[in-house]
């Protein structure tokens, strides 16, 4: 593999997710879409109950081109952790083993198949496409819903603005692990991700990448606003893009200004409702965390 | 044949066994009583004698997942679990049956909470029939050690694909130490070769499998797996035969006959119960009374036709079932007679829960349910009868 970064203008015109069945303008098919791209033929995916896989996998259409499967909606560590154990049993070689599974299947229900998986530093990829809430059964809230999500279980009205809890803190809670290798990404900074997924093919042992994606359906945003919301989630610091590796955190983007949280929250039907409170509370904790980020990570 | 002679517990069978049937990779949680299975595996693959990946899973759920995932790939999996981990990895044995994964687990068949209790009974895996895997139950820690191989040549056949649960009584067997006759590798490889499937993802073919279905084809699929358990009596038979070839130890496939010719009752046993049957027949028999024993050995696949065949000439039928389904029956029962229903003239069968939590179920119990059997007293007679009750149950 060639140190050369990967860009729009090298990457490879094979497609190995294709023909599936997500919306229009699906921030987690573009994340899919890409990561095999840099992972290639010789992967074996494990994706669970979510929008992927349902999307991808209706028989007699298959849209992975690669090796794929479903795994039940908790088990996506677990499964894709023996994958790699009965590949590597059977003297299988050159290969990369692939979880990919959505915040719910990674943060709340398959939390702990994915802690045992890091916990054993098997040599596996986990990649968790957030998109912010269980969007396959209907976009209930999930343990990666931000503070102020209006969601069909975390409804906004004159009591509550939304989901009213903050984002659990994947990224931390998995470097906590002290994993081979994490990153954030985000599918608005798609060559940033895209050589974070090739960095994490060369490594030796558990890698964890968490990109940020869209999802106009849910999020309730025009579907030729994805990237760009993705982009703009970076921008107004409410996302970060940052590494852990051998032990440290480093951030890969420390943006001077940011641009208008609001702007970026009320561009979408979720956030519509929030009154300027609830942004100031926003607009505080993203303070309080990037203070922590600057002292901490740089 | 060569057999080496050894002094071990149920759960070390179970591993032995497991052992010589080289499975590429284990994947277990510990619960008692089968922890021990788990212990003697991870030390097996440290020592070298087991050439296989050992994963330190979190949970059985992970246990059954990481499984599937090694069967995914066209590798031998092996897992061992109990009650309430049985029932945390439900899901999956749902999930392997379905897609049609042979992995072979063996279950210690322990009692269910509440109340708590480490003590066995077969409520565990009866409450996974429907799960769609093979279950077969043994009666001593020699049977464990051959039902693990065997259950891989059943398996792994190629019109079976489905996976295999190994039951043993909790404590009875798991715990209890029997001189047994330990197959040699090469025998045992010449018996079951290296797992060969194209049910698996493969990089010079890539493939989907665990898809999803849409109600144009879920049933064709359902149908599919049905036939293939439907397939496994006869395989099941075969590999008794040819293992009993090899190994000089024949069980009968789906069910074991103990002295049935013109019985005039038979008691249907499962598992390690059988044990303590067998000599209360015995002892009947010399006293010249007509008492049979059906060693139902099977439970998926249902060896309905037999147990049909063995009722024709019989007046009453006893079922022991070491679990209930609150407010009506034994699950043994309900097969049964499911079973006698579809035969003209059938003989009455009666129900005996006992043994559950670990409660022994002595000779004398077993006597006296022969003798309630062969009085006929048929209008007082109550079909579900509970054995070595410790009170007075108001009528
Ligand atoms: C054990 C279990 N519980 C619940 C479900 C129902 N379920 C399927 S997908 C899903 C939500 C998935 O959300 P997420 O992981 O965020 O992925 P997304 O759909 O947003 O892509 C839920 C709740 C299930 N399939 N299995
Ligand atoms: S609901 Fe959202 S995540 Fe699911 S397919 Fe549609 S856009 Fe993609
Ligand atoms: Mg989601």
């Amino acid at each position: 593999m060639s140190n050369e970064k990967i860009n729009a203008k090298n990457i490879t015109e094979d497609e190995y997710f294709y023909g599936h069945k997500a919306c229009a303008g699906c921030g987690g098919s573009v994340a899919v879409r890409l990561a095999l791209k840099v992972l290639g033929k010789r992967t074996f995916s494990v994706l669970p109950a979510g929008c992927m896989s349902a999307v991808g996998f209706i028989y007699p259409q298959m849209a992975f081109s690669t090796n794929a499967m479903i795994a039940p909606f908790p088990a996506t560590g677990a499964m894709i952790s023996g994958v790699a154990a009965g590949a590597k049993a059977l003297g299988i070689k050159d290969f990369h083993a692939v979880g990919i599974a959505g915040d719910g299947g990674t943060a709340d229900i398959g939390f702990q198949a994915l802690s045992g998986a890091i916990d054993r530093g098997d040599n596996i990829i986990y990649i968790c496409y957030d998109n912010e809430a269980y969007m396959n059964t209907g976009i209930q809230k999930s343990g990666l819903t931000p503070y102020g999500t209006k969601t069909t279980t975390s409804p906004a009205g004159e009591n509550l603005p939304g989901s009213i809890r903050q984002k659990k803190n994947m990224f931390e809670i998995v470097a906590a692990h002290d994993i081979d290798y994490a990153a954030t990404c985000s599918i608005g900074y798609p060559n940033d991700f895209l050589n974070k997924l090739k960095k994490a093919k060369k490594i030796k042992g558990t890698s964890y990448i968490h990109v940020y994606a869209s999802c106009p359906t849910g999020w309730g945003s025009p579907t030729n606003t994805s990237i760009d919301l993705a982009k703009k989630a970076v921008d107004c610091g409410l996302w970060y893009l940052a590494e852990y590796e051998n032990g440290e955190f480093k951030l890969n983007k420390n943006p001077k200004k940011f641009i208008s949280v609001k702007d970026y929250l009320l561009n979408q039907g979720r956030f519509k409702h929030l009154k300027e409170e609830d942004i100031n509370v926003i607009i505080k904790n993203r303070d309080k965390k990037w203070e922590k980020i600057r002292k901490n990570w740089l | 044949m060569s057999n080496n002679k050894c002094f071990v517990s149920g759960d070390e069978a179970v591993a032995l066994g497991a052992r010589l049937a080289r499975p590429n990779v284990i994947s277990a949680y510990p619960i008692t009583p089968q922890t021990i299975v788990v212990e003697r595996l991870s030390e097996f693959v440290e020592d070298g004698s087991l050439e296989a990946e050992f994963m330190h899973v979190e949970s059985e759920h992970s246990a059954m997942s990481a499984a599937m995932g090694v069967s995914s790939v066209g590798a031998r999996a092996f897992t061992a679990t109990s009650s309430q981990g049985l029932l945390h990895m439900s899901e999956g044995l749902h999930y392997a049956s379905g897609a049609r994964f042979p992995i072979v687990m063996m279950n210690a068949n322990r009692a269910l909470a509440v109340p708590w209790s480490i003590y066995g009974d077969q409520s565990d895996s009866m409450s996974q029939l429907n799960s769609g895997w093979i279950q077969v139950y043994v009666e001593d820690a020699q049977e464990a050690l051959d039902m693990t191989i065997q259950a891989y040549k059943i398996a792994e056949d190629g019109n079976v694909l489905t996976p295999f649960m190994v039951n043993l009584d909790g404590f009875i067997l798991t715990h209890t130490y029997e001189l047994l006759n330990l197959p040699n590798q090469e025998e045992v490889d010449e018996f079951l070769p290296k797992y060969e499937t194209e049910n698996k993802m493969d990089l010079e073919n890539p493939k989907s499998l665990c898809f999803s279905s849409t109600p144009l084809d879920n049933l064709e699929f359902k149908y599919q797996q049905h036939m293939a358990m439907i397939n496994s009596k006869e395989v099941i038979e075969k590999v008794d035969k040819d293992y009993g070839d090899k190994f000089g130890r024949y069980y009968g496939g789906l069910i074991e006959e103990y002295k049935c010719d013109d019985a005039s009752v038979l008691l249907v046993t499962v598992g390690s119960v059988t044990g303590t049957a067998r000599v209360v027949v015995d002892n009947m028999r010399s006293e010249g009374i007509k008492v049979g024993l059906v060693k139902l050995r099977y439970m998926r696949p249902f060896p309905e036709e037999k147990i049909i065949e063995l009722s024709k000439n019989v007046d009453k039928i006893g079922v022991i079932d070491k679990n209930i389904s609150h407010g009506y029956e034994g699950t043994v029962f309900t097969h049964i007679n499911s079973a006698l229903s579809k035969m003209n003239n059938s003989p009455k069968a009666i129900n005996f829960i006992g043994g559950m939590g670990g409660r022994d179920i002595s000779k004398e119990d077993i006597k006296e349910i022969f003798k309630s059997l062969l009085t006929t007293n048929e209008d007082k007679e109550k079909t579900v009868q509970f054995i070595g009750m410790g009170c007075e149950i108001d009528e």
